[in-house]
This record gives C-alpha cells, sequence and structure tokens, in this order.
C-alpha cells in the first residue's frame, strides 16, 4: 500500500502562479482524478510531484517521508511511475534499451540484458502488456508505445502510477484495454493519480475526483456522487457554452484532393494513400483520426509545405502544379498549424512583425515592394491586437513571451484576416483553455458563414461534432468516405478511428 | 539554477552587460601578464598607448579595423540566418585575388571607376568563393560549418600556388607576390603620413547599408526570421534557399571586399600573408557585436586595438604578443554569457 | 609500375596508420560529444591545447604517460567549460565550439612562448618508440606494416573496440544515445541530462587532446605553431561520414589516412609535374567529398543541437 500527500504546494514562473497552495491525496488502491483545463496547473503540479520541477513551498510525501524536492531519482525509489502525456522513448533505441535506461548504475562496466528481458516479459505477462522487447521503438504503434510506458514505469517498481492524459493519442478501443489494465493495477493494491480534461473518461475510471482551477483546487468529491455537469461547471467556473454550428447549405467546392498519396520513407507504408476530398464554400469538413494515421502529411500539403508523389490538386477546380506556402497564400488559403510555436510563429520576432508575416511584399505595408512601411504595419497591428484581443505587453512584445491562446489568436488575425477562400485548420485548439476555445470555434463559424470552405484536423470528436459539417476519418493514411455529422453520432466514428471502417466502406 | 526568459529586455542592460563582460575580461587576462612578471597597470598602459595613444596609432587601429569590419560584417550576416560561413578567410584571399588578376594592369581606367571596380570584383569573387558550400547545402544539406572550413585551407593552397606560379611577380626577386596593384586602383590614404586609406571609409558605410537592409527591407526580415525559426519563416511563405543564397552572397561579398582594401590599399599587391586571420578575427567581432551591424564597427575597432596595442605592448614589456588572440578570446566567450543574462535571469534552486 | 610498388611498401602502410591514430582520437572524441547532442567546434583548439601540454609535461621532465594523461586532463578542462557554455547554460554550440577553439590555441602559443620565450629552432624530446610486438613484428611485410608501432598508436585502434563497448552495451553508454536522442526521456528516468552531457563533452574533449598529443610525442618529437593544421575540422567531417558510429569512424579514418599517406608518395613520384600545392589540398577536398557522399543516407542524433533546460515543457 502506498500513501501519497501533497501538502500546501506552490509554484510561480515569473508573475504566474500555475500552482496556489495546492493539496492532493492518494491512498492505496484508489484512483484519484486530477480534473481541470489547460494551462489549470495539472501538469505542473505532477511534474513537481515527480521531481522536475521544485516547489516554492510545500512539500510531498510518500508514506509519511517526505520526499527530497527537485530529484527525479528520489521520487522513482519511493514509488513514483510517470506516464506523460509526450511519451519519452527514444526511436532508435530498442523497447528494452529504453525500459532499462537508469536502472542500472551509470558506471557499471557490464548491463544485465539477459535478466532484464526476463523481468519484462513478467510483468507483460502478469499485466497483460504483450510487446516484443527487441523491437525498436520508431516501429511500434502509439498503442504500444504507451504499453512500453507503462511497463517501463512497472518495472521500476512503482506503485503510485501518474497518467498524464494518457487517452489523447488512444483509439476508443485502446482507452478501454488501457481503462482494463489500470483496474488490474489498482486490485493489486497501486494508487492512480489520472489527469484529464475528459469528464466521461474520469467518470469511468475514478474513485474521487480533484478539480484545479487557475492553479488552486476549487473542490473535491467523490466521483459516485459527481455528474458531467457538475464537473464541468467546477473545472470551467462559470457555464461556458461552445459555440454549435447552424445549418447552412455548401456552396461551390473550393479544394479538392484526386487520389493524392505520400509515400513513406524507404520500406515504410505510404503515409497518405490515394486520399480523396472535396471542401465546399460555407462548409467545415473534420478529418478525426488517432494522431499519426497521415494527418501531418495532409496539413503539410494542404499549406504547400510538401509536394504529392501522386494524384492531383484542385483549387476551384484548376490542378494546382506549384507547392510552395507563397503560392498558396496567393491562391487564398489560410493556414492554423498545429504547432504554434515551432510552425506558427517566430518566437524571436515581435508581435508586430509576425501579424505582418504573410503579407510580405503587400502594400500598403511595404513600399516600393520592398521597404518595410513602419507606420503602415504597426497600424494594422494595432487594428489586429484590438480586434481579435490578443493580450500582450505591447506589439514589440517578443512573440515566444505569449501565452498560448493569445498566440493562436495572433495567429487567427493573420490567417483570417487575409480574406481566405479556404483555412486549414490543424489542431486548432489543442492546449487552450474553454474560453480561448469558444473564441476560436466562433471565428471559424463566422469565417464558414461568410463562404470559407474549412478543413478541421482533430483528435477532440467533440469539438468536431460541435462545429464540423461532414466527417472523414483517417487510419493508416486511408481516408473514409464523408459523412454527415448530423447524420452519425461519436460511437461510430470512434470505433471507425481504431480501424474499423467495414461498415462504412 | 534555472534559466527564466526575461519579459522586459532594459536598454541599460544591453549595453552594460557587455561592457562588464569585458572588465572581466581583461580582469582574467591581467592573470597572466602578472606571470609575465610585469605590472598589469604599465601593460594595459602601453597597450592602450599603442592602439590609440597618438595620431599615428589611432591611424594603424583604423586601418587594421577596416577588414575586419568586413569580414564582422561577413559574419553577422550570416550567422543571423543561423548559415555558419567559418570561410572569410578563404573568401577574402578570393576577392584578394579578384584584386590582383585585375587591378594589376589588365584593366585601367580612371581612379574614380577603378577602385569601385575593384570592389565589386572582390565582391563577386568572394561570393563565389561561397557558391559551392551554399549549392551543396541547400541541395544535399551537407554542413557549410565544415565545407567552409576546409575550403579556407584549400584557397590558401590554390593562393600558394598561384604566386609560386602564374601569377608571380618576376621583380620580386624570388618573394613568392604578385604584381603590384596600378595607381589608379590604389586606395588613397585618408590621412597624410599615415596608412589609414579609403577603405574604412567604404566599410563604414558597408556597415551602414546592411544594418538599413537588416531593419528596412525585406530582405532583412526573411533573413531573421529564416534565422530565428526557419521551419516557421518557410511556413510563412519565405522560401529558405533563396534566402540562404542571399546570405551567403553577401557574406561572401563582404569578405570578399576585406580582400581588396588589404591588397589595394594597405599592402598595394597580393602575398601569402596578407591576412594573419582576419577572417577567423571576423567571427570575434560578428559575436562582440552580437551581430548587430553598427555594433560591428564598434568592436572591430576594439579588437583592432588590442591587436595594434598588444603589438606594441610586446614592444615595451616582455609579453608574448600571443596574448592579444587570447584577450579576444576570452571577450568574446564572457560578452557570449553576458548576453544572455540580458535575455534570462537566473533563479538558483 | 611505381604506383603499385606504393601499395605494397610497408613503410605506406605504417604511414597510414601513424596519419589516422590522431583523427581516430578526434574524431571518437567528437562523436562521443555528439552522441550525446553536443556539437563541439572547440576540437582544433582542444587538440592544440592537447598538443602543447603533452608535449610540455614530457619537456618539463614529466613521463611520456604522463604527458599524455595531461594532455587529456586539460583538454577535458576545455571540455568542461564548453559544457558550462552549452549544456548549462543553452547558449549557441556553434558560437562557443569557435570561442573554445579561439581561446585553446591562443592560450597554447601563448604559454608555449611564455616557457620557452626565443627557442628559434623548436626543442626536442625523445618521443615514444615503436615497440616491436614478439613475433608477429618479425613477419615480412606485416610486421613492419603493422606490428612495429608506437603504443599510443595501438591506443588509437584499441579505443575503438572501447567506444564500441561503452557505447552501445554499458547503462552509461545507452544514457549517452539517449542524452543525444531525447533528453527528454533520460530526464524522465531520473537521470540527470545535464551530468551525462557535461561528462560525454569532457569525455570526447580528453580524446580529442590525446589526438593533439599524438602528434607532439608519438608522431613527432617537437611543438610547432598551426601543427593541427585543419585536423581537428577533418575530424568532424569524418564523424558525418561515419554516421555516428564508432566502427565506421575507424574505416573512415583509415581511408582517410591512407589517401593522405598516397598523396605524399604521389607527389614524389610525379616529381613536380603537378605543383604540390595541388597534393595538399587532396585531403580537405577529400573530406568535403566524403560528406557530399553520405549527405543522402545520413541519419544525425536528433537532439544534436538542442539545448535541454530543466523544468522545460514535458
Amino acid at each position: 500500500m502506498a500513501d501519497l500527500r501533497i501538502n500546501g504546494v506552490t509554484k510561480r514562473f515569473g508573475t504566474l502562479t500555475a500552482n496556489d497552495n495546492v493539496s492532493l491525496s492518494v491512498a492505496g488502491g484508489e484512483v484519484v482524478a486530477l480534473l481541470g483545463e489547460n494551462g489549470a496547473g495539472k501538469t505542473t503540479l505532477m511534474n513537481i510531484l515527480f521531481g522536475h520541477y521544485v516547489a516554492d513551498e510545500g512539500s510531498v510525501e510518500i508514506d509519511g517521508k517526505t520526499l527530497p524536492p527537485g530529484s527525479t531519482d528520489a521520487a522513482i525509489k519511493a514509488g513514483v511511475g510517470m506516464v506523460h502525456q509526450h511519451f519519452t522513448l527514444a526511436e532508435n533505441l530498442s523497447v528494452l534499451d529504453n525500459i532499462m535506461l537508469g536502472t542500472e548504475s551509470l558506471f557499471s562496466l557490464t548491463s544485465k540484458v539477459g535478466a532484464a528481458r526476463k523481468k519484462l516479459q513478467h510483468l507483460a505477462k502478469e499485466y497483460n502488456l504483450e510487446v516484443h522487447p527487441d523491437a525498436l521503438v520508431g516501429s511500434l504503434s502509439v498503442g504500444e508505445r504507451q504499453r512500453v510506458e507503462i511497463l517501463k514505469v512497472l518495472y521500476r517498481g512503482a506503485r503510485i502510477l501518474i497518467l498524464d492524459e494518457p487517452t489523447a493519442v488512444l483509439t476508443p478501443a485502446e482507452t478501454e484495454q488501457l481503462f482494463v489494465n489500470l483496474k488490474n493495477m489498482v486490485a493489486s493494491g497501486m494508487s492512480i493519480i489520472f489527469i484529464s480534461h475528459k469528464l466521461h473518461e474520469i467518470l469511468a475510471i475514478s474513485d474521487r475526483v480533484t478539480v484545479l482551477r487557475h492553479g488552486a483546487v476549487v473542490g473535491e468529491v467523490a466521483t459516485k456522487d459527481a455528474d458531467r455537469a457538475l464537473l464541468a461547471e467546477m473545472m470551467v467556473g462559470r457555464k461556458v457554452s461552445r459555440p454549435k454550428a447552424e445549418i447552412i447549405s455548401a456552396g461551390e467546392p473550393i479544394v479538392e484532393l484526386e487520389k493524392i498519396s505520400i509515400k513513406g520513407d524507404k520500406g515504410m507504408p505510404m503515409l497518405l494513400n490515394e486520399v480523396s476530398l472535396t471542401i465546399r464554400q460555407n462548409e467545415i469538413v473534420a478529418i478525426a483520426g488517432v494522431a499519426g494515421n497521415g494527418q501531418r502529411e495532409l496539413a503539410a500539403l494542404l499549406s504547400g509545405m510538401q509536394k504529392p508523389d501522386g494524384g492531383s490538386l484542385l483549387v476551384e477546380g484548376k490542378p494546382v502544379t506549384k507547392n510552395n506556402p507563397n503560392r498558396f497564400l496567393q491562391m487564398g488559403f489560410g493556414r492554423i498549424p498545429e504547432d504554434r510555436h515551432h510552425t506558427g510563429t517566430v518566437g524571436e520576432m515581435n508581435v508586430w512583425e509576425n501579424l505582418i508575416s504573410e503579407k510580405l511584399r503587400q502594400s500598403p505595408l511595404w513600399r516600393y515592394g520592398r521597404i518595410i512601411d513602419f507606420d503602415a504595419c504597426r497600424k494594422k497591428a494595432a487594428e489586429l491586437i484590438e480586434q481579435f484581443d490578443i493580450r500582450c505587453n505591447g506589439m514589440e512584445t517578443e512573440t515566444r513571451l505569449l501565452s498560448g491562446g493569445n498566440m493562436q489568436k495572433l495567429i487567427l488575425a493573420r490567417t483570417l484576416t487575409a480574406d481566405p477562400k479556404f483555412i486549414l485548420a490543424n489542431q486548432p485548439v489543442r492546449g487552450l483553455d474553454e474560453g480561448a476555445i469558444a473564441f476560436v470555434h466562433e471565428q471559424l463559424l463566422n469565417a464558414r458563414a461568410s463562404g470559407v470552405g474549412i478543413l478541421l484536423i482533430s483528435e477532440d470528436l467533440d469539438e468536431i461534432f460541435s462545429i464540423a459539417d461532414q466527417v472523414a476519418v483517417i487510419y493508416h493514411g486511408r481516408l473514409s468516405p464523408l459523412l454527415n455529422v448530423r447524420e452519425t453520432d461519436i460511437g461510430t466514428i470512434g470505433a471507425m478511428m481504431g480501424g474499423h471502417m467495414k461498415e462504412v466502406a | 539554477m534555472q534559466l527564466e526568459p526575461r519579459e522586459n529586455i532594459s536598454i541599460s542592460r544591453v549595453i552594460l552587460a557587455p561592457l562588464t563582460a569585458i572588465l572581466a575580461a581583461f580582469v582574467i587576462c591581467s592573470a597572466l601578464i602578472l606571470w609575465t612578471g610585469e605590472s598589469v597597470f604599465e601593460a594595459y598602459g602601453h597597450l592602450f598607448k599603442g592602439a590609440f595613444g597618438s595620431r599615428f596609432a589611432i591611424s594603424e587601429t583604423l586601418n587594421r579595423a577596416t577588414p575586419l569590419i568586413f569580414t564582422g560584417l561577413a559574419a553577422a550576416v550570416a550567422f543571423r540566418a543561423k548559415f555558419w560561413n567559418i570561410g572569410a578567410e578563404g573568401q577574402l584571399y578570393f576577392g584578394a585575388l579578384a584584386a590582383t588578376v585585375l587591378g594589376a594592369g589588365v584593366i585601367t581606367m580612371p581612379s574614380i571607376l577603378m577602385i569601385p571596380f575593384l570592389f565589386l570584383a572582390g565582391a563577386i569573387a568572394g561570393g563565389l568563393a561561397l557558391l559551392g558550400p551554399v549549392f551543396l547545402k541547400t541541395t544535399l544539406k551537407v554542413d557549410e560549418v565544415v565545407t567552409t572550413l576546409l575550403l579556407n585551407f584549400v584557397i590558401l593552397l590554390f593562393v600558394n600556388y598561384l604566386l609560386e606560379g602564374p601569377l608571380k611577380d618576376p621583380m620580386s626577386m624570388g618573394w613568392p607576390q604578385a604584381a603590384a596593384i596600378i595607381d589608379e586602383g590604389v586606395l588613397p590614404a585618408l590621412l597624410p603620413r599615415t596608412r589609414l586609406h579609403i577603405g574604412f571609409v567604404v566599410a563604414l558605410s558597408a556597415a551602414v547599408m546592411i544594418w538599413a537592409l537588416m531593419r528596412y527591407t525585406i530582405w532583412g526580415y526573411e533573413i531573421r526570421a529564416v534565422g530565428a525559426n526557419a521551419n516557421a519563416a518557410r511556413f510563412a511563405g519565405i522560401s529558405i534557399n533563396r534566402t540562404v543564397m542571399l546570405v551567403a552572397m553577401l557574406s561572401g561579398g563582404l569578405a570578399g571586399m576585406a580582400g581588396i582594401t588589404e591588397t589595394a590599399g594597405t599592402k598595394g599587391y597580393l602575398t601569402l600573408d596578407l591576412s594573419p586571420g582576419f577572417g577567423y578575427s571576423g567571427i570575434a567581432v560578428a559575436m562582440l557585436a552580437n551581430l548587430h551591424p553598427l555594433g560591428v564597427i564598434v568592436s572591430a575597432i576594439f579588437l583592432a586595438g588590442i591587436y595594434v596595442g598588444s603589438d606594441s605592448m610586446s614592444r615595451a614589456v616582455n609579453i608574448p604578443t600571443y596574448i592579444s588572440d587570447v584577450m579576444v578570446a576570452l571577450c568574446v566567450l564572457s560578452v557570449l554569457v553576458s548576453l544572455l543574462f540580458v535575455k534570462y535571469r537566473v533563479r538558483w534552486k | 609500375m611505381d604506383w603499385l610498388e606504393l601499395f605494397i611498401s610497408a613503410g605506406f602502410w605504417a604511414a597510414m596508420l601513424r596519419i589516422a591514430a590522431p583523427l581516430i582520437f578526434g574524431t571518437i572524441g567528437e562523436l562521443v560529444c555528439e552522441r550525446a547532442g553536443v556539437l563541439n567546434l572547440g576540437i582544433e583548439g582542444i587538440m592544440t591545447m592537447g598538443a602543447m601540454t603533452g608535449w610540455m609535461w614530457v619537456f618539463q621532465g614529466g613521463s611520456l604517460w604522463g604527458g599524455v594523461m595531461f594532455a587529456a586532463f586539460v583538454g577535458a578542462m576545455f571540455g568542461l567549460l564548453h559544457a558550462i557554455f552549452v549544456v548549462h547554460l543553452g547558449l549557441s554550440q556553434h558560437v562557443s565550439g569557435i570561442g573554445i577553439t579561439l581561446l585553446a590555441s591562443s592560450l597554447s602559443y601563448f604559454v608555449f612562448r611564455m616557457i620557452l620565450p626565443d627557442s628559434t629552432t623548436p626543442p626536442k624530446i625523445t618521443p615514444f618508440q615503436p615497440i616491436n610486438i614478439p613475433g608477429l613484428s618479425d613477419l615480412p611485410f606485416f610486421g613492419e606494416a603493422f606490428f612495429s608501432h608506437t603504443p599510443l598508436t595501438y591506443l588509437a585502434l584499441a579505443i575503438i573496440p572501447v567506444a564500441i563497448y561503452c557505447i552501445y552495451r554499458t547503462p552509461v553508454g545507452r544514457a549517452v544515445r539517449m542524452a543525444g536522442e531525447n533528453p527528454v526521456a533520460l530526464e524522465a528516468q531520473g537521470i540527470d541530462v545535464l551530468h551525462i552531457r557535461t561528462g560525454a563533452v569532457m569525455v570526447g574533449s580528453a580524446l580529442m587532446a590525446i589526438g593533439g598529443a599524438y602528434l607532439t610525442i608519438s608522431a613527432f618529437d617537437a611543438f610547432f605553431f598551426g601543427m593541427i593544421n585543419g585536423r581537428g575540422w577533418i575530424c568532424i567531417a569524418l564523424v558525418i561520414f561515419a554516421s555516428w558510429k564508432p566502427g565506421r569512424a575507424l574505416f573512415g579514418a583509415l581511408l582517410f589516412a591512407g589517401l593522405d599517406a598516397f598523396q605524399v608518395r604521389a607527389q614524389q613520384l610525379a616529381g613536380g609535374a603537378i605543383p604540390y600545392q595541388f597534393f595538399l589540398m587532396l585531403p580537405y577536398l577529400l573530406s568535403i567529398g566524403a560528406m557530399i557522399v553520405i549527405s543522402k543516407s545520413m541519419r544525425y542524433p536528433k537532439a544534436l543541437l538542442v539545448p535541454f533546460r530543466r523544468g522545460d515543457r514535458i
């Protein structure tokens, strides 16, 4: 049995208080859910518990003993195991290498690979988590990688398991399997902290729920006394309703994909396999699917970042021959990229410079086509900042200092005010809080109402069902036929995400 | 220890931090002076007097600074785009070759045309010297650090061959040196009875032009964006390859012009010891200036002062001249660290 | 025919090993750094430092092996400096590396001049002598070519299997590879990324310094200015050519050294028909050529050049 207590933890980053006097306890054989919006401080709290961060105040106790702050090693030795939201595996190392890392003294001259393999196989059998010990992690599916993550933690004898948004990358079927495994572990006396913002999962797996909002604990309830509505209100603090799509009839086709293919690396399967799709004016077409099934390539294609290896792309009926981002911008493509930091903005440049980055050479921002008109740029930027309510310390602020929501607003401002005919929205609300989500959805729906055709790539079925008109599922680079969102349901799409396409094919 | 980004970057810190760092470098360096048994104050006094203590000293320092401004700009422009051109030394010699081939009598024009012509030729030659590496980088993703570095050695050997063979001046009495630049091509002196020539003014105007280019034009915008985040720049519609190519031609061209100021200005003819590592020192100049084109002027004069001053210091007191390179290296490293603390604050935990 | 005789002369093969040895030390040193995610452009300066300190130790009356150890220690200290800048402070690896090269080489020359102020002809020491391996060294051809070398040459060859074993078969090697691939994963397993990277850079730099010392206390008997002459940069090219694999690094170094040894002899054979400068260019051009050949199939460590800050987004 393992007892964990977090006592009054406070953590500040500059002026932001990420955790404000947070306390939490878990007993052996118990699943405690930690619920909160993106940015509520869940991950920060777990990183303190696991020794990645040092708390400014407060402490962590396991079985009555205080953990030394800032030591991951001590946390692991005390029996804490963490399964991170983003997998912490190296792709070109084997499963066994990944798991053994850190389990032996660094200065030992030999490595007991044989014994480790036996122990791993034993564990895998006991908890029903089969993987091949010598497979390279790079060759495993997402579900298998998560099994490796869990095995890694079990291998080190964890008794307190922290799972940070573990279902984000899983299909519904894989999620169910995970829950079965977790229940086995709890039955054998382990304790689990389950972090999520998905209410139905929390209701399905936990015994107790602790709710975090703006870094502070706002309530604790036993799961049996809770329901969706109650948890939602506790989490958000007020009633926020996401905007819903009104029914409008779609117009002319804007973007058509005809049997588009993109090859994988040598010896690897196709990343996109003869994908055909039509997006019309006044409609939002959603692509559902578990991450890594070809969404990235589809997005790269429609951003102009990648050429197809086969098939053709038509814009307003005309084939596109030049694939580069600049050409796509000229054709009226607006793009909201998946990664705001790496693709969407240049962090070291100012807010205003990022706001005009897609308008290079356009008057009146540029004189003679080559010289920046600072006054015109600043005026334009000020307008956009005001219109989209981008909160920043002035337009000269470096963009990297903006919060995720404000960075996304910056990208939206840049994209939507360029009068696009078509918008690619790739995971547009990932990592945002409810207020920001509602804002982004509203903007997309407004664009749709004004005649824009939108392709929404999302892993979040709630998002798809609240704003999309049509949906197709992508699986292993193949795309299902389009379904009308109003004539299907989450269960059907969920099953298709796991590869069960037969019923519609 | 943890580093946290600062929300506000104050101007006073931007200026004070490198000054403090340079002071620290001098303090560290005084340990080496103590080892030589000389007095630290006396040594630094000689250094300062040798660099800035007289009309002659100042003219020598500015003369030395001239090629350093060019090579410093070459590095600053390239590094801003994260294009690691470490081959300014070779590009400088290519520029000097152009001056020798075209300026030693093949073409004759009045000075007013001849001098700009030589600078242009030097810039083109310097750019050409970078063409191979930039082509390999944009098409095959071959790392430019290694190619530009290794080409320095190749180019120097090539120049060596030319000076012992085809370009050897028959009047040089056996020395491996090329024919002198014709009078029309020689850069006129700025101050009478000194070696300071018009090249210094050209260097200053080059710095101003590069500064304006980086700040006010679309090219500068694109160069900065590509350097800070190439992926996002490409996503926003900027052609990476075209930008890298532009940067390379600018960088190589600037380094090539340093070859012109040395052959047509300071020396008058091409020799194998034309540059005591101006190309490499240019990197130090650019780093000290935090890659700012106008800062390059200041840091080039500063480094030139150290080099010129330490020559006269080692004549006056018994300290090996190599101390100047040590001093420069220490300044670069400490300024590098200090600039980090302008952007970040440290939290001890 | 003259050209063929070249390849069957034992002297040629012996020269190849002599040329390869310092490159092996340098390449493996750089490889260890880069496998942990840190580019070390300080290599040229650290090799100069190693050449000077190793030689100076012996010149001051120390033992030859003492010189090797001292060079390695000083090299490790410069590695530590680089690690503080790029691992702990997260500065640009390119910029810091160039700074280290600047500092280490100028400091070497300064110190050399301080200790020996007026020597015009460089003073000499008694370097490592060849050791004949009993039995094998009497073999015709092979004996002279491969079994009559200095201990430091044998050490260079021995370092390859040791490096392979350490990198692929020990816990610390696994941690180093992980630090260069996915440092976050390493951190999640309770190992301090900064310590691993610092350690790797120090060990790598020590090896580079030994490579420099090889030149002054095994291949030659004196230290002179500009003696590294781009060997460090060639090592960096060789690491890329080797695709970050120690075994291929050995192959690359030998291939390179073979061509270099050939170049020296071909120069004599050509007898002035081709200017000697073109032969001297060959090693540098070959290194560039090797990088072009490998460019298509290159797979570099994913976290190379990426600084890791504790408490970054996980």
